[in-house]
């Protein structure tokens, strides 16, 4: 009873969001969330490759757009609960270049 | 403090003399996936004996082991496969065998290791001993005869191994029993397999679907009546939520005659009746799962899930069929395994870099290890397991 009051409680707030200036966060949440798909080094496994050289001809709103909202028809689920759309793009713009390491 | 350090002494000593003699029964590996690491572990008094580094990008890295208990192969991501001495705590022969891995399986002999692989997708068997190649089965679907993703392996009796084509959406069961002659049965199985599980007597192969609701169903005693689908409407009409990480089956899914299997994009634990694969329930839990296992003696099933909820463990009582308990153990739990008789389970808190040891009778910590980024915690019971 308890549990599923916490439950509903916890699915009418608000998604915790990732703040921009925590990029260490979004580093980690890249390379160990979104690797869990596409690989830590991001090249690839169910999910397409995210490395430079394969991402070189998409634009970053786009990119930012699949991120956000996921792609139909396809296993990458919308990000928007979790991420805003300056994260996203943040997130886009540093695939484009080659994605940051995590510090260890 | 003694005896680790009479212990640490006969390490030092193993280097260079005669090992002491022990089993293998009660080790196992950890995964540090990011530092491209193992740890071998010991479940008896909980402790890490040592660790093998060089074993190259170990995202989603998954384990099998000889049937001795001796060996382990470790399948990374970046196509590596390394067989690793327990004992000697080394490499003992590594191969790139792949452009990118998924995991593997061993066969009922023992003899062969088969690998599963996105790029180039099909799977590839290896000798168990050498590591050398012997047979390579391309996963080769439609008119254009493009290669698909291979999901879902698992060894089955007779030399067999069963998969799942993603991108095919087929079941597929390759015969090895002549390597040199591999021949193949195909089955529809249903849109975007995403991973698949043989139940523990070798009988039943079931693959998850990811782009439909349900689970492709083959009886493996009756293979000509192809395969069908069960739970095929457990999401019907409700929305799907983003699913943040695919979820993973295998045998530790059968608890007693049922199985249970997370539904995919919703809180929920299917429970499906293996005599009669009818959905028997659903249970509802705090997030997507990720891993549901079944305590070894099927009285308990353990839940973990994908993100944001993967800091909580949920425990269900196979009973009374409900949430008995709900645990916090760490940050990031990616993965759970029982000990080969379950009083105890290990789960791997990534982002504390930690493992804990759970005695599962009072559900309290009984121990922690450090690990870096710890994934995969693999027990050498597995050697013994049908699907493992």
């Amino acid at each position: 009873m308890r549990g599923s009051s916490l439950l509903t409680l916890l699915m009418l707030m608000p998604a915790p969001v990732v703040h921009a200036d925590d990029r260490a966060a979004l580093v980690r949440l890249v390379r160990q969330d979104c690797g869990s798909c596409h690989g830590m080094t991001l090249k690839g496994g169910l999910g397409t490759p995210l490395t430079p050289q394969a991402l070189r001809e998409k634009p970053v709103e786009s990119m930012a757009a699949t991120i956000l909202y996921g792609r139909a028809g396809t296993p990458m689920p919308a990000w928007k609960s979790m991420l805003s759309e300056a994260d996203a793009e943040w997130i886009a713009g540093r695939l484009q270049e080659g994605f940051p390491e995590e510090s260890r | 403090m003694l005896t680790r350090l009479i212990g640490f002494i006969l390490l030092l000593l193993s280097g260079c003399a005669q090992l002491p003699l022990r089993g293998t029964g009660d080790l196992g590996l950890v995964i540090e996936r990011a530092a491209g690491r193992v740890a071998i572990v010991e479940s008896s008094s909980n402790r890490i004996l040592g660790r093998v580094d060089g074993l190259g990008d170990l995202s989603h890295a998954s384990v099998v082991f000889s049937r001795d208990g001796r060996y382990a192969y470790v399948f990374g991501r970046d196509g590596g496969l390394s067989k690793i001495d327990l004992l000697r705590q080394r490499i003992e022969r590594r191969i790139m065998q792949a452009g990118n891995s998924i995991g593997g399986a061993i066969s009922q002999d023992g003899r062969l290791i088969v690998a599963q692989n996105y790029e180039p997708g099909g799977i590839k068997a290896f000798d168990a001993e050498t590591l050398e190649l012997v047979a390579d089965v391309p996963a080769t679907w439609g008119s254009a005869g493009q290669r698909s993703k291979v999901v879902g392996l698992a060894d089955l009796p007779g030399q067999r191994f069963a998969y799942a084509l993603f991108d095919a959406g087929e079941i597929r069961i390759t015969d090895l029993s002549n390597p040199q002659q591999p021949t193949t049965q195909i089955f529809a199985a249903g849109r975007q397999p995403y991973d698949g599980l043989v139940t523990p007597d070798g009988r039943y192969y079931l693959a998850g679907l990811f782009g439909e609701d349900g689970v492709a169903l083959l009886d493996l005693w009756q293979t000509e009546q192809g395969s069908r689908k069960i739970l095929a409407d457990y999401g019907r009409g409700s929305e799907r939520l983003p699913v943040f990480k695919m979820p993973h089956l295998r045998g530790w899914a059968v608890a007693g005659r049922n199985a249970y299997l997370p539904a995919v994009g919703r809180h929920e634990v299917l429970v499906v009746d293996t005599a009669t694969w009818q959905e028997v329930a659903r249970i509802p839990v705090k997030g997507q799962p990720v891993f549901v296992i079944a305590r070894p003696d099927g009285r308990q099933v353990w839940v973990n899930f994908a993100v944001p909820d993967n800091g909580w463990v949920q425990v269900i009582d196979t009973l009374s069929g409900r949430v008995a308990t709900t645990l916090q153990p760490g940050k990031a739990v990616l993965h759970m395994e029982f000990t080969p008789r379950g009083e105890a389970v290990w789960l791997s808190a990534r982002d504390d870099n930690k493992v804990s040891v759970f005695d599962t009778r009072n559900l309290s910590r009984t121990a922690t290890l450090d690990a870096e980024a710890p994934s995969g915690i693999f027990f050498t019971a597995r050697a013994a397991r049908i699907g493992f």
